[in-house]
């Protein structure tokens, strides 16, 4: 046998090993797919034999292939037993490869735990090293289970090689596995004072990775981080705490002001740039947190703008971009500062590097002002005209126009010169962009009155080369612009001095080519064109002329008649009609041109995007009043929800409204019929710069289409923007000095300069005043429009209050009865603690030890760093440290109050380890002392125990939670008024409890939790749960088993001994309840023997057990319930005696709501389904009853939930 | 956190991939074109970062907990250490033994997050394993020895 087997072995000597694999696929390159199926059969013999060498060497191959993208999960199990091979050789290529394809769904994981267990026991740091790491990569939440008590000894390992691997794979325990953090908590804290660096790092990184998630539950770890940051000299935990402080520093602004100081410190020393940019970076946080200015505030951000400068001008490409990005966040606080880097920023415009241009771009848009907006934009039409790539050019032809637009036009004093640079514009070849120069080229026409004939002038001129324009397909973004020009020249045609020329251009054959939508729009608008020429040749009694253009358009329209298009074709032969119409009356010598011109009577106003909204609903007109009442329930149904609506009401600006609006209403009258009256004299009064460079074509003003030779053009001289520049610079140089004159008649000199009433002027732009007299006319808003923003927040949006990270790993700790029993009580008292003592005070002993246990630690890591402090070299320290230590939760919970909403609903938003500090803390505090006082003893010899042995301690460490977390679920169960384990059968042999809750991550998924607990004296195992699935409901079975299969119960059950085990069901509609059948198998062993028994179950699946607490701020609630497609349903109970406060626990703890907010004995109280249903409730208590209305998206989910909270409540 | 590690040439082709999070497998050569251009790695909260060494980049997919910087310094550690251990690297070091690139690795980077960034420490590790196979090895290829004497 044994020959046989080394015989064997020598045979596989010649087998491939991996690089024989690696070089055989490069020599195969044709036929690679057909290698490596080759390959893979191979191997499947290879995995067949015993020697476990061959099977390695084979799964190394599998990892290699797995690389290339081919699925080896069907050797899992290979992978497995290579895993478990004792050589470390071997022990590695398993786990590296089961890092590499394992992960949750794979079924065999679960056979890994034992061997992953004896390798973290192993007395070979590198099988442990080796097993920790792959663990990382596919660790499971009931990996993490079983194996966290494992990993938190290692944390205390001798060689620090484990210890940092330990510490961070805790970070993926926790992540899987919430309920670890709080036990493992205080060790992972001591490691960020472990003597080896490289485990304080570790530490840090966990931390940071924590922090970073739920900042505020780790403001407390701030003054150890400080401490940390002020002392380690290693970049890399430098990094990581500068980063984390970023997070921390919105959430207390004080913590920001003490790190400005250490943080320049930092800027001024390092040499390395990484740790320099996070610093700026998180300076750059810090300064935008502090609202508020602060002495040396300006100073700092000089600071930063000038290492950012450093960076920008590195060679390295890195810097560079990163440099510009942190310039930007900046620039939204402090333009100031950045822009007298302007020159820098100009120049990164010129780099090779299409990012970095971009990244430049950027800023600049912050950067421009009215001095410089010519000079920037002037800069940038030389990179379009460079630019290669279309993207580029694309980016910056957007840019511009969002640099000129932005806020209103705010910065562009000539809009001449604006109308000549969207001209110029249109010269880009295949830009995408045509019809956003469109849009501005219409804007800027229909709002800057002042500017139409100059606009009219230059749309013309496009008109009449719009076979440039138009001629080449590829340019076809670009003939958007001929919508503008062609709508502007018909609609401001009195303005054009050439109408019949322009008519032609419009009128050529060659326009047909266009899209659809343009040729619309030239047909409608050569009509305009049309009776605007016919009025003037009226007016100047030339008949004959006004007949020929009749003719031409008759002769003309035509083609456009015959258009595939539809629009074209049906406006084209209407307008035909008309004409051939209106010929006839000019043969019979009537006069029309008057009714023809009256065909487009009436200006165009421009109207606000937003005016729709914007109408006030008139007062009286409830738009969710019954037109007609419905036939029943009428009565309660109108006034549940006013009364619902009614605690809101304040705090909603709409209902207010109307007290102030019609002093406002006459107010805006008032102003715009002052706007209206003034328009006229705006053009008056205009000194008509425009004139001047039509009077002076100067040689310099080459028209753009010349450059097409072949075709001879009579084109006036398109002015280019760039003359614009220079002429600005005049006009400002004579008004500077104009000024200076007459400085003291400063009043009179504000005549003529209307300045654009809706623009910010920024103090140095003041003294430029526009080139025109330009009113940029606002969008009409409807009359008495509220002025309020407040519109533009979404209003169905109840998920901003729900903010909640679903990986937050702290969350999902409700699933601990022990934590939800706690939840109840913070909401019957949220500020008065006395109530909460009591009842704690009467919890079991020895989840007290376990409290006390982590307490006693705390403490004296409170002493400890207590006197670090106080050694430390500043006294101030110790006090700042001291008076923020109770702030934070007063401000975290400031924080949720602003906008009304109580402080009830924050202790359901989250269990954290943070507060659960506090709350020891107070709940220590006044506990009797003498109480006290025997714990601490206790506790004491147990420290002392732990010390003497640090074997013993590692011992004691590893049962210590798993005893804990155990007795977590049973805790409760004696407390029969606030346990959500309810029984669900039980016999001689075994009780089983159960719970419900609902899944976060998946809709229609809910888990089962199951106590089993062994009354009998004797051993349960095979332990098998199987349910009779219903159409609705389905027990969720591993993949590949049938639905008549039971699920194995994952542990066996000594005498006395209890467990949980959880199961997960699928649903499909969640508006009932359900009822699922199902039996327990088991074997019972004992010395006699053992036998199979069963136990029959029913689970109830409540309404109730599909709701996840979900916080809600009253602002988010009101909108929901204003949103009006919630159903509506209520009850009302009798006979009530506990108080009030006890009856929204009970509702909280049972039903899963919690309190938005709660006034006197009336609270609305909120939830969610697992499937999105909202669901409010109002609770009003009266003297012995209690009324709880309801609204819902669902009704049947509504009344259904609304009869289980009958139940309860008719219990109380 | 890092998402994931990848090493590919000049043509797209990979070298090494190490995924810290699990993400639905097709062709890697495919993953390393698509994720360049187009951030497809999981969720929004992406940044590649990469570094270009003749013909090989090192592309890192991190989320904003990440230093950018402090990233490209870790790529270089990466691959001073590479150099260290292969002597002079080169691409065909990779090919031919990304299972020793992969044990390098995860002495820098476990699970997602940085471990070690000390090229001493991880050398020294690196050696302390492979003087152990070696002597696990040097075990085997005696008892082999044996084995040919005794046929």
């Amino acid at each position: 046998m044994a020959l046989k087997m080394v015989k064997g072995s020598i045979d596989r000597m010649f087998d491939k090993n991996l690089q024989d694999l690696v070089r055989g696929i490069r020599n195969h390159k044709e036929d690679e797919a057909k290698y490596i199926s080759h390959c893979i059969d191979e191997i499947k013999q290879e995995l067949k034999q015993d020697n476990i060498a061959v099977k390695a060497n084979a799964v190394c191959k599998l990892t290699y292939l797995q690389m290339l993208g081919y699925d080896i999960s069907w050797a899992a199990f290979n992978i497995i037993e290579v895993m478990s091979a004792s050589k470390f050789t071997f022990k590695r290529i398993g786990y590296l490869a089961a890092s590499q394809c394992f992960h949750e769904g794979t079924d065999v994981i679960m056979l890994t735990t034992n061997q992953i267990r004896k390798d973290l026991s192993s007395p070979n740091q590198y099988d442990t090293g080796v097993a920790l790491t792959g663990l990382s990569c596919f660790v499971t939440p009931d990996l993490a289970r079983d194996l966290a008590n494992d990993i938190m000894t290692l944390m205390s390992h001798t060689k620090p090689y484990i210890r940092k691997k330990a510490v961070l794979i805790m970070y993926k325990v926790f992540l899987k596995y919430p309920e670890s953090l709080r036990p493992a908590f205080p060790r992972l804290k001591e490691k960020l004072e472990d003597p080896d660096p490289g485990v304080q790092s570790a530490a840090v990184n966990v931390i940071c990775e924590l922090a970073r998630r739920n900042p505020k539950n780790y403001l407390s770890l701030a003054p150890l981080f400080f401490k940390l940051m002020t002392s380690s000299t290693n970049n890399w935990v430098l990094i990581k705490i500068i980063k984390l402080f970023g997070a921390l520093t919105p959430l207390e602004p004080r913590l920001g002001k003490k790190l400005i100081e250490p943080l320049t410190n930092l800027i001024h020393s390092t040499s390395a740039m990484s740790l320099l940019y996070e610093c700026v970076n998180t300076v750059i946080a810090v300064l935008i947190s502090l609202s508020s200015g602060m002495p040396n505030h300006s100073a700092s951000i000089q600071l930063c703008v000038q290492k950012l400068r450093i960076l920008i001008e590195d060679s390295d490409q890195n810097l560079k971009y990163l440099g510009l990005l942190a310039m930007s966040k900046i620039l939204k606080t402090h333009p100031k500062s950045v822009q007298s880097h302007k020159d820098l920023i100009l120049q990164c415009l010129d780099d090779k590097d299409e990012s970095i241009r971009l990244r430049a771009l950027d800023l600049l848009y912050g950067m421009v002002s009215k001095k410089n907006l010519m000079e920037i934009v002037k800069k940038l039409m030389i990179h379009v005209d460079k630019a290669e790539g279309t993207t580029y050019r694309d980016e910056l032809l957007t840019k511009i126009i969002d640099i000129c637009s932005q806020s209103n036009y705010q910065y562009i004093t000539n809009f001449e010169w604006y109308i000549s640079i969207l001209v110029e514009l249109t010269r880009l070849e295949g830009t995408r962009h045509g019809h956003l120069i469109a849009a501005q080229m219409l804007d800027v026409a229909i709002r800057v009155k002042a500017i139409r004939k100059f606009a009219v002038s230059q749309m013309a001129m496009l008109l009449d080369n719009a076979h440039l324009i138009a001629s080449n397909t590829q340019r076809n973004g670009i003939c958007e612009v001929l919508y503008a020009a062609a709508w502007i020249c018909g609609e401001f045609s009195e303005h054009l001095e050439e109408s019949n020329q322009t008519l032609e251009a419009m009128l050529r054959p060659k326009v047909t080519t266009l899209p659809g939508h343009i040729q619309a729009v030239y047909v409608q608008n050569m009509v305009k064109l049309y009776a605007s020429i016919l009025q003037q040749k009226e007016q100047a009694g030339e008949k004959e002329a006004a007949q020929e253009i009749t003719q031409l358009m008759v002769d003309r329209l035509p083609q456009f008649v015959q258009s595939a298009d539809l629009e074209v074709q049906e406006r084209a032969s209407c307008i035909l009609q008309l004409i051939k119409y209106i010929q006839k009356l000019q043969i019979k010598e009537v006069p029309v041109a008057e009714e023809v011109i009256a065909l487009f009577a009436g200006e165009l106003n421009p109207v606000a995007p937003k005016a729709q909204k914007k109408v006030p609903v008139p007062e009286g007109l409830d738009l969710d009043a019954w037109i007609n009442e419905p036939p029943s329930d009428s009565e309660s149904e109108d006034e549940k929800p006013k009364t619902i609506f009614h605690d809101e009401e304040q705090r909603h600006s709409r209902h207010r409204q109307p007290e102030i609006d019609e002093e406002e209403l006459a107010r805006r009258r008032e102003v715009r019929k002052q706007e209206q009256a003034n328009n006229p004299f705006y053009i008056k009064s205009s000194p008509s710069p425009q004139k001047q460079y039509q009077d002076t074509p100067g040689v310099e003003h080459i028209p753009v289409v010349q450059i097409d030779l072949s075709v001879p053009l009579k084109v006036p001289g398109m002015p280019m923007s760039d003359q614009y520049v220079k002429l600005e610079e005049e006009r400002r140089h004579k008004q500077k000095l104009e000024k200076d004159k007459k400085k003291k008649k400063q009043k009179k000199e504000k005549k003529g300069k209307h300045r654009r009433h809706n623009s910010l002027h920024t103090e140095s732009d003041e003294d430029i005043a526009p080139a025109q007299h330009v009113d940029i006319i606002t969008e009409e808003m409807p009359e008495n429009a509220l002025p309020s923003d407040e519109d533009d927040k979404d209003p169905n949006d109840p998920y901003k209050a729900l903010d909640i990270d679903l990986d937050k790993p702290l969350a999902d700790s409700e699933k601990l009865p022990v934590q939800r029993h706690r939840n109840a009580e913070n909401l019957k008292s949220p500020d008065t603690e006395a109530p909460l003592v009591g009842k704690k005070s009467k919890k079991p002993k020895k989840k007290e030890k376990k409290r006390k246990e982590k307490e006693q630690e705390k403490e004296k890591k409170k002493e400890k760093e207590k006197r670090v402090t106080e050694e430390g070299k500043k006294g101030e320290d110790l006090d700042f440290w001291l008076s923020t230590a109770p702030p934070p939760s007063s401000i975290t919970q400031t924080q949720s109050e602003p906008e009304g909403s109580t402080v009830l609903a924050e202790p359901e938003e989250n269990e954290d380890a943070k507060k659960e500090e506090q709350e020891e803390e107070n709940d220590e505090g006044k506990k009797s002392s003498k109480h006290r006082k025997k714990k601490h003893k206790k506790e004491k010899e147990e420290k002392s125990k732990d010390k003497k042995k640090s074997k013993k301690k590692h011992h004691h460490g590893e049962e210590e939670p798993a005893e804990s977390v155990q007795n977590g679920t049973l805790d409760d169960e004696p407390l029969p008024p606030m346990s959500s384990y309810c029984l669900l059968a039980e016999n001689s042999y075994v009780k089983m409890t159960y719970d419900i809750q609902g899944n976060l991550q998946n809709d229609s998924q809910v888990t089962v939790s199951v106590i089993f607990e062994n009354k009998s004296t004797s051993f349960l195992k095979s332990m098998e749960l199987n349910v009779l699935d219903s159409l609705n409901a389905k027990m969720l079975r591993p993949e590949g088993s049938s639905v008549h299969d039971g699920i194995p119960v994952p542990f066996q059950l000594p005498p006395g001994i209890s467990n949980e085990a959880q199961f997960v069901f699928t649903l499909q509609s969640i508006v009932m309840a359900q009822k699922l059948k199902g039996t327990l198998s088991f074997i019972v062993k004992n010395d006699e023997g053992s036998t199979h028994e069963k136990l029959d179950f029913k689970v109830h699946f409540s309404c109730a057990s599909y709701l996840i607490t979900t916080p809600c701020y009253s602002d988010a609630f009101a909108k929901l319930l204003e949103s009006g497609d919630l159903h509506m349903s209520s009850i009302k109970v009798d006979g009530i005696s506990i108080s009030f406060q006890h009856l929204l626990a009970k509702i909280c703890f049972y039903h899963h709501f919690s309190v938005v907010e709660r006034v006197d004995s009336c609270a609305s109280m909120y939830s969610r389904s697992i499937q999105g249903h909202h669901v409010c409730l109002l609770v009003k208590k009266g003297e012995n009853s209690v009324s709880v209305d309801g609204k819902c998206n669902d009704s049947t989910l509504l009344s259904n939930l609304l009869d289980e909270m009958k139940e309860t409540l008719s219990k109380c | 956190m890092i998402k994931a590690i990848l090493i590919f040439n000049n043509h797209g082709k990979p070298r090494l991939s190490k995924f810290y999070q699990r993400y639905v497998r097709g062709r890697a050569s495919l993953y390393c074109c698509n994720c360049i251009h187009s951030g497809l790695i999981g969720g929004s909260d992406n940044k590649l970062i990469y570094r270009h060494y003749a013909t090989l980049y090192f592309v890192f997919c991190v989320d904003s907990s990440e230093s950018e910087l402090g990233i490209l310094d870790l790529i270089q550690v990466f691959v001073e250490t590479l150099d260290k251990c292969f002597e002079n690297v080169c691409e065909l070091d990779l090919i031919f033994h990304v299972d020793k690139v992969h044990n390098i690795l995860a002495e820098m980077v476990m699970g997602g997050m940085v471990l070690e960034t000390n090229m001493n420490e991880i050398v020294t590790q690196i050696d302390a394993q492979n003087k152990l196979e070696k002597s696990e090895v040097s075990h085997i290829c005696h008892w082999y020895q044996c084995a040919l004497i005794v046929l």
